[in-house]
C-alpha cells in the first residue's frame, strides 16, 4: 500500500460525497414520507377500496313477512317451491353463451326454448317483456314451479347444466284466504333493477337494496316493504383479479321479514267482492233508458271502515286479477293483460284511485255547509220542480216538487232545487259573478274540513286527492286551459264543446252561479274516491270524529313478539255541532226507511228497528258516459261505500250488494231475522290475533261457516224481488246544459212514496 | 477468501490454523463492513419471503409449485453470494485490471441481446435466454460496467498522482465508455436502465471530483432533452400518457394507471402494521401485476404494513449510509468513484422503485435492489457488495 495515497479524497470530492449523502438522503426522507401519507393518514381510504376490489357478494334472500287478517289468516304468505335458476355469468363463459344448456333445460322442463332464453335475457330499453330486470350477476329464475322430478334430473346430471340450479325457495303466495282476492290492497313484488342496486349501495340495512331483493311495488306490500321484507343473507366471497372465488369473508344469515297484522276481515272481505261483482253482473242486465243500452258497469269499488277507528275492515276494486301472476315474475302475456287498454287497469285500487263527482252524497257536506253559512235546521226551504240561475232552468230530477220542506226532508227525498237554492243564495252573498274581496265561500270551506280535495293519508301507494272546484281550482284550471279554449274558440265551430270553449276563453275563471249551486249537489267538476266518502260517513256515525283509514294494525316479529302497533289516528272534527249531527242521522235514517233507498232496505225487509242503517244515494252525471251509482251507508260500527262507474242509480245499482254485506256483517236474513251466530262480523275486531312460539296466529275456531257468497248473491231469493222496481223504466232525463238529475228518486216511486 | 489478499501478512506472521486465521486482528474478515453485509443479506432474505407470498398463488408462474419462486430467488441469492465472494477474494486493485475483459464481455453481451440470440419480454428485446428456464438480463451487469469502465478512465491520472482531478479528456473518454452500453440498451428499447446509468454517469461524475462544468452539463443536457422530447412530438400522446398514468390514473386506466391504483391500495389499505404475511388481499387476489419484479413492495406494504415497508427503505438507508462511509474513506479515487457509483445506481433505483409503487414516480420497469425477484438484478447487486467490500478492505488496518 506504500506508494497509494492514504485517500483518494481531495476537498472537492469530500464535500461532492457530501452532496451525494444528503441527496440520497432526501429521496429516502421523501419515500417514507410518502408511505406515511398513504398508510398511516389514508388507510381507511384505501382499505375501503380493497375490500370493494376483492370482496363479491351473495345475496340469500329473506323470507318474507306474512300478512294476515284481522284474525290472523294468512292473506299473503310464503309457500316452498324448486326453483331454477340460471347463473348468466357462468352462461357466458360456454363456448356458445349456453345456448345448448338452455335448450336441454327447455327440454327438461318442457318449456319452449324461446322462453327460457327470453327469461333469461336482460331486460333494457329496447328489449320487451320477457327479460330479466334485476341484477345479470344474480341467478335468473326460469322456473319457480319445476317438480321434484325435473329438479332430479337437472341435479344428477350438473355436467350437463353447468351454471343450472334446482334448489327450494320460498317465494310469495297470496293465499286467497276465505276465498277473498284484495289483489289490489295486497299489491305485488318484483326484483330490484339494477339501478336500484347501485344508488342504494352505499346504504346499510334496509334502505340498502340488494341484488336478489324483491320489493313490494304496490299496496301493502309497497306500504310495509321495510317491515315485511326481513334482512338478506350475505356470503361475502373473497375473488381475485379475475373474479376467481379464493375464499369466504364472512356470512350472515338471513333473517326473516316481520308479519303485518291488518284489519281486514277475510271473510267479510269475500262477502264485499262477491257482491260488488254481483251488483255490477245486475247493472249490466238493466237497461238504461237514457243511453237506450245496457249499463256497461265497467267498474267499481267498495270499502267497509270501522267507524270508531277508521281501520278498513274490506277494500274491493272491480274488475280484479290474481296477485299470484306476479309471483316468479310476470309473464309477457300476463302484463300485457294487467296493463293493456282493453283491460280497464285492473292494476288500479278504485277504492283509493278511482274518483268521480259523488252526486247526491255530497249533500251532506252542503247540509253542513248550510248550517255554518248560517241557515236554520228548523226553517223551511222551497223545493219547486226548477229554477232559473244564470238565465239556465235547473230542473228537480224528473222535475218533481215537494213545496217548502225541511232540510232533513231534503235529504231525504234528495232534493236538488232546495240546495240549488242555498248555493246561488251563497253565491249572490259572495259577490256573485264579481266576488267580494275575502268571499264566504262556506260550501268550498266545508267540503275542505270534510278532507275532500286531500288524500286520506291511508296506508297505501299513490292516493288520489279528489278535487274541490273551488275559486283556486278554477284559476289554476284556467290558466292551464285558456290557450287550448282560445284556440278552438278561434276556429268558429259551432257544436257544444266549440260554444263551452268560447266561454271558457273570455271568463273560464270565473265562479258562475252554475258551477256554484251543480257543485252545491255533487256535480260538475267535483271528484272524491270512495275511502273519502267511506271517511267522511264514519265521522257520521262516530259523533264526528274524522280518522285516517289504515289497513295494517301492528307489526309482529317472527316470533309473535309485537313489534308496533298502529293506532287509530284522529285527522280532525266534524265542522258542525252535535245537533247538526243527529239531524243528518235522522235525515240519513230516512233515507233507509222513506227515502231513496228505502226499497232497497226498508223495503227489502231490513230490520231497521233492530239495527239500524243510515245511508245517501248518489247518481253522479259524467259527460258521455252512464250515470255512476254512490250509495254511502253506515251502521253504529262500520261504514259501507260503493260506486260504481256507468252503474246506474245509487240505490238502484249498489243497494242491493251493501244491504247484503250488512246482512253478512250482523247475521241477518232476507226476511230480516238477526242471527247473531250467523253474523260474520257483527262488532269490529279490536284485539290483535294471539301468536304461537313459532309465529303463527291462532285463528279462532269459527263457529260459523261462511255465508254462501252465492246465496247471498242471488236476489231472487228476497221475497218481493227488487228487480221489479228496476223494471219501471224512468223517464229519459232532461238533456239540459250542466243540469243534474238524481235518478235515485226515480225508483222509490212505488216503495219511497209510502213512507213506513 | 482468507488466502488471497493478504498473503503478504500472512508471509510475515507465524503459523497459525484456518479459524484462528480468519478471526485474527489482521484477517480480511475484519476488514469487511459487516454492517452493510447484514443489511443486504436482510433485505434478501427478508425479500424471499414477499417474492413467496406474491407468487404462491400465481400458478401460471409456479407451474403448480407455491414455493417456485421462493427456492429459485433464495438460489438467485446464494449465487450472488459466491459472485460477491469471488470479488472481495479478487481484491480491489487486482479487479481493477480486470476491468477491460468485464468491460468487453458486458458490450458482447448487450450486442447479442440485440442480435437474434436475444428475447423478447414485455416489448424490449432485453433478454438472453439460457434454456432450462434460465435467462439472463445483460442491462443490468451493463451498470456495473459503466460503474468500473468509468471509474478505472477517470481515476487513471489521478491515482497515478499525475493530477488532482479527472482532466476533461478524461472525463470526455469516461463519457464515451459510459455511452455505449447506454446506446445499446436505450436500442432494446430499455429506457428505464437507461434512466439508471445517466443516474449512475451523475453519481460517478460528482464523486470523482469532475469540474463542476460536467456535472451541471449533464445536468443541463439532461434536462432539455426531455423538453425536446416533450415539445418535438418524439413520443406519441399514448407514450406520455403512460409516462403521466401515475399522476393520474385515468389517463391510462386499463394499463398503467390499473397497476399503480392498485399498487396504492395494497400499500394504503396495510396501514400501520399490515395484514399479516400470505394475509394481503390485493396480493393474494392477484391484484397488482409484475408483484414479484417491479411491484414487489407492495407486498410489504400490505402484508407488513408501514413497519415493514419502513424496514425496507431503512434497509436500503443503512446499505447507502455504509456505502457512502466506504466510498469516503476509500484509498485511491477508483474506489471511491466505484463506490459513488453504486450509490447513485442504488439510490435511484431504490427511489424510482419504491416512489413508483408509492405512486409520486413514473411507472417504469426498474427492479428494487435485493429485494425483486430477478437474477441478473441479485447477481448484479451482490457484484456491487463485493466491490464496495473490496475498496473497503483496502483501507490500513483500524482505519
Amino acid at each position: 500500500m506504500s506508494n497509494i495515497p492514504e485517500t483518494g479524497r481531495t476537498r472537492r470530492v469530500t464535500i461532492r460525497l457530501v452532496v451525494l449523502q444528503i441527496l440520497v438522503l432526501s429521496l429516502l426522507a421523501t419515500l417514507g414520507g410518502r408511505l406515511w401519507y398513504l398508510q398511516i393518514r389514508n388507510a381507511s381510504v384505501y382499505t375501503a377500496k380493497a375490500t370493494g376490489n376483492h370482496i363479491r357478494e351473495v345475496v340469500e334472500p329473506a323470507v318474507r313477512g306474512e300478512i294476515l287478517d284481522a284474525s290472523g289468516r294468512i292473506l299473503a304468505g310464503n309457500e316452498t317451491r324448486l326453483v331454477v335458476s340460471v347463473s348468466r355469468t357462468s352462461l357466458l363463459q360456454q363456448r356458445d353463451g349456453g345456448k345448448a344448456v338452455l335448450g336441454r333445460l327447455a327440454e327438461v322442463l318442457g318449456m319452449p326454448a324461446k322462453d327460457v332464453q327470453e327469461k333469461v335475457r336482460l331486460c333494457d330499453a329496447k328489449t320487451p317483456q320477457p327479460c330479466w330486470n334485476g341484477s345479470p350477476y344474480q341467478p335468473i329464475p326460469v322456473t319457480k314451479e319445476a317438480t321434484t322430478q325435473q329438479a332430479m334430473q337437472i341435479m344428477e346430471r350438473r355436467e350437463d347444466f353447468p351454471g343450472i340450479t334446482a334448489q327450494p325457495t320460498a317465494v310469495r303466495r297470496y293465499t286467497g284466504a276465505e276465498g277473498a282476492n284484495m289483489a289490489q290492497v295486497l299489491g305485488y313484488l318484483s326484483p330490484v333493477t339494477d339501478d336500484e342496486v347501485s344508488k342504494t349501495a352505499d346504504k346499510t340495512g334496509l334502505d340498502r337494496y340488494l341484488p336478489a331483493d324483491q320489493i313490494g311495488r304496490a299496496g301493502l306490500e309497497s306500504v310495509y316493504d321495510r317491515d315485511l321484507r326481513g334482512t338478506a343473507g350475505i356470503t361475502q366471497l373473497e375473488v381475485d383479479n379475475l373474479g376467481r372465488v379464493i375464499g369466504t369473508a364472512g356470512t350472515v344469515a338471513p333473517q326473516t321479514g316481520d308479519n303485518l297484522v291488518t284489519s281486514i276481515d277475510a271473510r267479510v272481505q269475500k262477502v264485499v267482492e262477491d257482491n260488488l261483482a254481483q251488483a255490477m253482473a245486475d247493472a249490466r242486465n238493466t237497461f238504461d233508458k237514457v243511453t237506450n243500452r245496457n249499463y256497461e258497469a265497467d267498474s267499481g269499488a267498495a270499502v267497509v271502515m270501522d267507524v270508531h277507528t277508521g281501520r278498513i275492515v274490506a277494500m274491493a276494486s272491480a274488475p280484479t286479477y290474481d296477485p299470484n301472476l306476479w309471483v316468479g315474475g310476470i309473464s309477457g302475456k300476463d302484463y300485457q293483460a294487467l296493463t293493456s287498454k282493453d283491460s280497464n287497469f285492473p292494476l288500479l285500487n278504485r277504492a283509493i284511485q278511482g274518483q268521480s263527482a259523488p252526486g247526491s252524497t255530497f249533500k251532506v257536506v252542503s247540509t253542513t255547509a248550510a248550517v255554518q253559512a248560517g241557515y236554520s235546521l228548523d226553517g223551511t226551504y222551497a223545493c219547486p220542480k226548477a229554477m232559473t240561475i244564470g238565465g239556465r232552468e235547473f230542473k228537480n230530477f224528473e222535475s218533481e216538487s215537494f213545496g217548502a220542506i225541511s232540510l232533513e226532508r231534503a235529504l231525504e227525498v234528495s232534493c236538488d232545487t232546495v240546495f240549488y237554492g242555498l248555493a246561488y243564495d251563497q253565491w249572490m252573498k259572495d259577490g256573485g259573478i264579481k266576488p267580494k274581496k275575502e268571499p264566504g265561500d262556506w260550501f268550498f270551506k266545508t267540503a275542505h274540513q270534510f278532507g275532500l280535495g286531500a288524500k286520506t293519508g291511508i296506508d297505501l301507494p299513490a292516493e288520489v286527492t279528489g278535487r274541490v272546484p273551488d275559486r283556486q281550482w278554477k284559476q289554476s284550471f284556467y290558466d292551464n286551459n285558456k290557450d287550448a279554449w282560445c284556440k278552438q274558440a278561434e276556429k268558429g265551430g259551432n257544436s257544444f264543446s266549440d260554444q263551452i270553449a268560447r266561454e271558457n276563453c273570455v271568463d273560464g275563471y270565473q265562479m258562475r252561479a252554475g258551477d256554484a249551486v251543480n257543485y252545491a249537489i255533487g256535480q260538475g267538476d267535483t271528484l272524491v274516491t270512495p275511502v273519502q266518502m267511506a271517511r267522511i260517513y264514519s265521522a257520521l256515525a262516530n259523533g264526528g270524529t274524522f280518522y285516517r283509514p289504515t289497513i295494517a294494525k301492528a307489526v309482529i316479529s317472527p316470533s309473535g313478539q309485537l313489534v308496533r302497533e298502529i293506532a287509530p289516528h284522529e285527522d280532525g272534527k266534524f265542522p258542525g255541532d252535535q245537533k247538526l249531527l243527529s239531524y243528518i242521522d235522522q235525515a240519513t235514517a230516512g233515507v233507509i226507511t222513506s227515502g231513496t233507498a228505502a226499497w232497497k232496505f226498508a223495503g227489502a225487509g231490513w230490520p231497521q228497528n233492530k239495527i239500524e242503517l243510515h245511508a245517501k244515494t248518489g247518481t253522479a252525471e259524467v259527460e258521455g258516459k252512464q250515470t255512476t251509482s254512490w250509495l254511502d251507508t253506515y251502521s253504529k260500527d262500520y261504514a259501507v261505500v260503493m260506486t260504481i262507474s256507468q252503474g246506474g242509480t245509487g240505490s238502484g245499482g249498489s243497494g242491493d250488494a251493501v244491504r247484503r254485506i250488512y246482512q253478512a256483517l250482523y247475521g241477518v236474513d232476507d226476511k230480516g231475522n238477526v242471527d247473531n251466530g250467523k253474523a260474520l262480523l257483527p262488532a269490529p275486531q279490536a284485539e290483535l290475533p294471539k301468536f304461537n312460539p313459532d309465529g303463527t296466529a291462532i285463528i279462532k275456531p269459527a263457529g260459523y261457516s261462511v255465508a254462501d257468497p252465492s246465496g247471498l248473491a242471488d236476489p231472487g231469493v228476497t221475497g218481493g224481488s227488487p228487480r221489479v222496481f228496476l223494471d219501471p223504466a224512468p223517464p229519459s232525463a232532461p238533456q239540459t246544459l250542466l243540469t243534474a238529475t238524481d235518478a235515485a228518486l226515480e225508483p222509490t216511486r212505488g216503495a219511497g212514496r209510502g213512507r213506513a | 477468501m482468507s488466502s488471497y489478499g493478504s498473503y503478504r501478512q500472512l508471509r510475515l506472521g507465524p503459523q497459525r490454523t484456518g479459524v484462528s486465521k480468519a478471526l485474527a486482528k489482521d484477517s480480511p474478515l475484519w476488514r469487511l463492513d459487516w454492517i452493510l453485509l447484514l443489511a443486504a443479506l436482510t433485505l434478501s432474505l427478508g425479500s424471499s419471503l414477499l417474492v413467496w407470498s406474491a407468487t404462491r398463488g400465481r400458478e401460471s408462474l409456479t407451474h403448480g409449485d407455491p414455493q417456485y419462486f421462493l427456492y429459485r430467488h433464495l438460489t438467485n441469492l446464494v449465487v450472488g453470494l459466491v459472485l460477491c465472494a469471488v470479488v472481495i477474494a479478487i481484491g480491489s486493485r487486482r479487479f481493477r485490471t480486470l476491468v477491460p475483459f468485464v468491460y468487453v464481455a458486458v458490450i458482447v453481451l448487450l450486442m447479442a441481446t440485440l442480435s437474434p440470440v436475444g428475447s423478447t419480454i414485455n416489448g424490449a428485446h432485453s433478454w438472453i435466454q439460457l434454456g432450462g428456464g434460465f435467462s439472463i438480463q445483460p442491462a443490468e451487469f451493463a451498470k456495473l460496467g459503466i460503474v468500473l469502465a468509468m471509474a478505472v478512465v477517470l481515476s487513471d491520472q489521478v491515482d497515478a498522482g499525475e493530477r488532482e482531478f479527472p482532466s476533461h479528456r478524461a472525463v470526455f473518454r469516461g463519457l464515451v465508455w459510459a455511452c455505449l452500453p447506454m446506446g445499446l440498451v436505450l436500442l432494446m428499447p430499455d429506457a428505464g436502465s437507461t434512466m439508471v446509468m445517466a443516474a449512475i454517469v451523475l453519481g460517478i461524475l460528482l464523486g470523482s471530483g469532475a469540474a463542476n462544468r460536467w456535472v451541471l452539463g449533464l445536468l443541463v443536457a439532461g434536462t432539455a432533452g426531455c423538453i425536446a422530447i416533450w415539445k418535438l412530438g418524439v413520443l406519441s400522446k399514448y407514450q406520455i400518457d403512460r409516462f403521466a398514468a401515475f399522476a393520474n390514473p385515468q389517463l391510462d386506466p386499463s394499463g398503467v394507471g390499473y397497476n399503480t391504483a392498485q399498487a396504492r391500495i395494497a400499500i394504503g389499505s396495510g396501514g400501520l402494521t399490515g395484514k399479516g404475511l400470505f394475509h394481503g388481499t390485493q396480493t393474494t387476489g392477484q391484484f397488482v401485476p409484475e408483484q414479484q419484479t417491479d411491484f414487489v413492495f407492495t407486498v410489504a406494504g400490505e402484508e407488513l404494513g408501514f413497519v415493514g415497508a419502513l424496514a425496507i427503505i431503512l434497509l436500503v438507508g443503512v446499505i447507502l449510509w455504509r456505502a457512502c462511509k466506504i466510498a469516503r474513506q476509500a484509498t485511491d479515487l477508483y474506489g471511491t468513484i466505484v463506490a459513488a457509483g453504486i450509490i447513485a445506481w442504488f439510490s435511484f433505483q431504490a427511489f424510482e422503485n419504491i416512489g413508483m409503487c408509492l405512486g409520486i414516480m413514473p411507472v417504469a420497469g426498474i427492479p428494487l435492489p435485493f429485494v425483486s425477484y430477478g437474477g441478473s438484478s441479485m447477481f448484479a447487486v451482490w457484484i456491487a457488495i463485493g466491490l464496495l467490500q473490496a475498496v473497503r478492505s483496502q483501507r490500513p488496518i483500524g482505519a
